[in-house]
């Protein structure tokens, strides 16, 4: 349901031009769980960029659900990103004066869903990524990290994308709600969404199904996790342990 | 999307107030203006009004002597009673008084002041619309027989008796002359130079003989029946003088012939003047107040550089961004129009009642205040939005 055809991202600086991805493919179906992981100055941020539909490649096809959108002017890629992509930020990025509700809100009034259906829809999302209840109303900068992440998480799973694209989402997180964040996605992955994580931490990809490595703009290992077998699992107590390192960086 | 422009503001009130402030000093000081310039223009109106209605002025020209040395407009002595009379019978539906006017010292138990002594007739009242307080004015036989009457203005009245006294039946002193008070006019409420209660009015006959000397009058007051009338009327009366005074180019003419519409329009203008400069000092506090706008919209759209690129990353398109800043800048100098609108209207009542200056304040001032700030936000506001709406959502996620 995504595909990646030979895509190249170049970017002209003056007279020096960088290739930060040469020739990139690779297809990610429906329901799965997949890591891009990569160094950076690796390209993956160029390529989230791409899957996210933020930026269009300089060659090649990015097909999402059938249709390619590398030609698509900013207002078309706009209208895709909100029907078809959840995302999920680093830095959260909520709106620090809004309540929890208004910021799941968010997507929704850009996709003309009618304002008294919003707040139920945001309440069923929330729900979903285990966040108290007593929390809805309360102003989003109130919030603990793990709370804020799991109310962007809601939020990119308002609008009931085909994909939820998170970049580095435990980078600003402590190690205990790192935990509590990944098992989150874990469990929206037995729901049967598709995910797409984006991180440099090899513990961080350990919990996907599978992990696409990438360097110098080219995909260097695409394998499925040996943990895998873990991903409907629940986890009891944070008793997961990752993957050696070996197993995944190439 | 109102009510997300209407949390915004209201999440950042400071800002918003001090921002709102530059519009509602803005508009309020050119709603304050244009009050004043609309209501002295009024008060002119009236005032020119007051003097007569549908009047005309047949002045004499510049005397001329053979060695070309003109003693100015009106120093003639060339129309006379007899034009008048001429005038009365001749032209249809109007009314005629002549007059002569000299400045002469007047005296009065003890009192003295020097006044504008007016030599008349009895058309004079409705011709210049001027009633009477107490008494009555000159009549007929009077004015014919040449009798020593004379009809105080009220502010003659003030100097010669005390304010506000019964001046009728007293006697007063014109030069040389006793003249007995017949009566007072009620005011017109002039005030200053050419003051039109500061007179006395006599028989035009008595003037004649007994002050000036001479047939001659230095000016005749005519009333056309209608406004619509007054063209026809004044080009008769041209006309006629022309003809009575053997000249046959009326380049060369010895008198002049102004209406009132002429002087208000001519004082209209004046104040119409005054008005537009009024406001547009006014005007530019309103261009700093929306300079002030667009600056707090490039500030708060540098601010929220990375609310944007989440806006645009969850769906926003560019005309969603742009229009909620748009709205933001117009909900802002419109809630400031409202409250400058109110603060002017509050200011020209003050004006009026503190500085005794008289104020109109118009609905379609409101109305077009209303328009302008509108607009200034659009314009203002403009810039700013379309820079956020232009902003890459990868540059605007990235921005710290």
């Amino acid at each position: 349901m995504i595909e990646c055809i030979d895509i190249t991202k170049k970017y002209v600086n003056g007279d020096t031009e960088t290739v930060a991805l040469g020739g990139v493919s690779f297809r990610i179906d429906a329901g799965e769980f997949v890591a891009i992981i990569g160094p950076s100055g690796s390209g993956k941020s160029t390529l989230m960029h791409i899957l996210g539909a933020l930026d269009i490649p300089t060659s090649g096809q990015f097909l999402l659900d059938g249709q390619d959108v590398s030609d698509f002017g900013d207002d078309e890629l706009a209208e895709l990103r909100n029907r078809k992509i959840g995302f999920v930020f680093q830095a959260f990025n909520l709106l620090p004066r809004a309540n929890v509700i208004r910021n799941v809100c968010l997507p929704l009034l850009y996709a003309k869903v009618p304002t008294t259906e919003r707040e139920e829809l945001a309440k069923q999302a929330l729900l979903r990524t285990g966040l108290e209840e007593d929390s809805f109303y309360k102003r989003s900068n109130q919030l603990s990290g793990g709370q804020q992440q799991r109310v962007a998480i809601a939020r990119a799973l308002v609008t009931n994308p085909a994909m939820i694209l998170a970049d580095e989402p435990t980078g600003n997180l402590d190690s205990k709600t790192e935990k509590i964040v990944m098992q989150t996605f874990q469990q929206l992955h037995s729901e049967g969404r598709t995910i797409v994580l984006i991180t440099h931490e090899a513990e961080i990809a350990a919990y996907a199904q599978r992990v696409i490595t990438i360097r110098d703009g080219s995909i260097v290992a695409d394998r499925l996790n040996g943990n895998s077998g873990a991903q409907t699992e629940v986890i009891p107590g944070g008793g997961f342990a990752p993957p050696a390192a070996g197993t995944v960086s190439a | 999307m109102l009510e997300q422009t209407f949390w915004f503001l209201s999440s950042n009130k400071v800002r918003s107030g001090l921002t709102m402030l530059g519009i509602v000093v803005g508009i309020g000081s050119v709603i304050a203006m244009i009050s004043v310039g609309q209501g002295a223009q009024a008060s002119i109106k009236d005032r020119i009004t007051a003097i007569g209605s549908n009047l005309i002025i047949v002045m004499p020209g510049a005397q001329r002597s053979p060695g070309s040395i003109s003693a100015g407009r009106g120093s003639a002595h060339t129309l006379t009673q007899a034009d008048a009379d001429a005038i009365s019978s001749q032209i249809s539906n109007v009314k005629v008084a002549p007059e002569l006017d000299s400045r002469k010292q007047v005296a009065a138990k003890g009192n003295n002041t020097n006044t504008q002594i007016i030599g008349t007739v009895p058309a004079y009242t409705d011709v210049r619309n001027e009633a009477m307080d107490s008494g009555s004015f000159i009549t007929g036989s009077e004015d014919r027989s040449s009798s020593k009457v004379a009809v105080l203005g009220p502010s003659a009245r003030d100097d010669l008796f005390g304010t506000g006294a019964d001046a009728v039946g007293q006697e007063i002193r014109i030069g040389s002359s006793m003249f007995k008070v017949i009566g007072v006019t009620a005011s017109k409420g002039g005030s200053g130079f050419n003051n039109p209660d500061d007179a006395i009015y006599i028989p035009l006959g008595t003037m004649q003989h007994y002050l000036v000397g001479g047939s001659y009058v230095s000016s005749i007051s005519v009333s056309a029946a209608s406004q619509d009338a007054m063209p026809g009327v004044q080009q008769q009366l041209a006309d006629l003088l022309l003809q009575r005074h053997r000249i046959s180019n009326p380049a060369m003419a010895d008198f002049s012939v102004m209406n009132q519409q002429d002087i208000i329009s001519t004082a209209s203008s004046v104040t119409q003047t005054l008005t537009l400069l009024l406001a547009s000092i006014a005007g530019i506090s309103l261009l700093v107040g929306g300079i002030g706008i667009m600056n707090m919209m490039l500030t708060t759209v540098t601010e929220r550089t990375r609310e944007i690129g989440l806006r645009k990353s969850v769906g926003a398109k560019k005309g969603d961004i742009s229009m909620q800043f748009l709205s933001e800048s117009v909900m802002l100098t419109f809630l400031g129009g409202a409250i400058g609108i109110v603060l002017g209207f509050a200011a020209s009542l003050a004006i009026s009642h503190l500085a005794n200056m008289p104020t109109s304040f118009s609905y379609s001032s409101v109305i077009l205040v209303f328009g302008v700030s509108a607009l200034i936000g659009i314009v203002f506001g403009y810039y700013p939005a379309r820079r956020a709406a232009n902003l890459s959502p990868i540059v605007a996620l990235r921005y710290e």
